[in-house]
């Protein structure tokens, strides 16, 4: 098994697809990608100029002027959005494991998995009903 | 000291450390991030326990849209540096109390449970998401079809709360 190559999948895929050793290449990337990210911070920081002047240390923000204070309360349409996300990002994570078992459960899997969104759909129709996600009051 | 056990002391350390960073940062948001480390950490431990649809839903779950909620929940609240909450040293000191309290209990339940007993097979397949859909739409489907109205109440509550009229 060649780690440092990436080929430890190929040579194992066969044998034994799901021991934890295959996500050894998951973990190499988040080391690189973390790697680039701190090499590049540390090299800007240490290599470029630094020139402090007013207009530099400004906040940026899209090239027109700061206006007003970042800190204040938003509205809580967007944290509906997101937690309604969340109810239906779970939802499609029920859907792997019935995937990877597809053949397997025959119809009784499907009813139960019909059944499930099922649920859902009378969920997302009340949500539209309701007009949640409606951005406009 | 083999690769597994190097790994398993490593995300426990890395655990412990982001996590005592999430109740010592004075800023939330900072807070968030470093909580995100803790989840991403203990999905390590689930993959080396070859828990991995568990590791998997933690990190698109709990580190993706969790912790999104979080940010918006701390995004609601005023954050000005005025609007800081009074430290109240009674508070302070009650809170040591009751943490130090709930503590001396765990480590108390904790002393006396027979740990080799309970030591987690991490050669067994029961984790792969294969062997877990099996299990989930066969011998515990009900559960599964249960968990299904839990979400819908959460969106009616969600709904019921956030939506004015």
């Amino acid at each position: 098994m060649d780690v440092l190559l990436l080929q430890a999948v190929k040579s194992v895929a066969t044998a034994d697809v799901n021991s934890s050793i295959n996500y050894l290449p998951i973990v190499l990337q988040l080391l690189v990608a973390i790697g680039i990210v701190v090499l590049m911070m540390t090299g800007t920081h240490l290599l470029g100029p630094k020139r402090k002047t007013e207009d530099k240390l400004k906040n940026f923000e899209s090239g027109i002027d700061a206006v007003g204070n970042a800190r204040q309360p938003m509205a809580i349409k967007y944290f509906l959005v997101a937690i309604l996300f969340v109810l239906f990002d779970v939802e499609v994570i029920f859907f792997y494991p019935y995937a990877v078992n597809f053949r397997a459960l025959g119809w009784e899997g499907f009813l139960a998995v019909l059944g499930f969104v099922g649920f859902f759909l009378v969920g997302f129709i009340y949500i539209i009903k309701k007009g949640a996600l409606s951005w406009e009051d | 000291m083999n690769v597994t056990q190097i790994l398993f002391w490593l995300l426990s350390a890395l655990t412990v450390f982001s996590a005592l960073v999430v109740i010592t940062r004075k800023n939330p948001v900072y807070s968030v991030l470093w909580l995100i480390i803790t989840f991403i950490s203990i999905s390590g431990h689930y993959i080396l326990l070859n828990a991995q649809f568990l590791a998997v839903v933690n990190v698109i779950v709990y580190a993706g849209a969790i912790m999104v909620l979080f940010l918006f929940v701390i995004m609601l609240m005023n954050l000005n540096a005025d609007a800081e909450p009074q430290k109240n040293k009674w508070l302070q000191f009650a809170g040591v109390i009751a943490g130090g309290c709930l503590a001396l209990v765990i480590i108390a339940a904790l002393k006396n449970v027979d740990a080799k007993a309970r030591i987690a097979e991490t050669g067994s397949d029961i984790g792969l998401i294969e062997n877990l859909g099996k299990v989930l739409f066969t011998q515990y489907v009900l559960p599964f079809e249960i968990s299904s109205v839990l979400f819908l109440s959460a969106m009616v509550g969600a709904v019921v709360i956030g939506k004015k009229n």
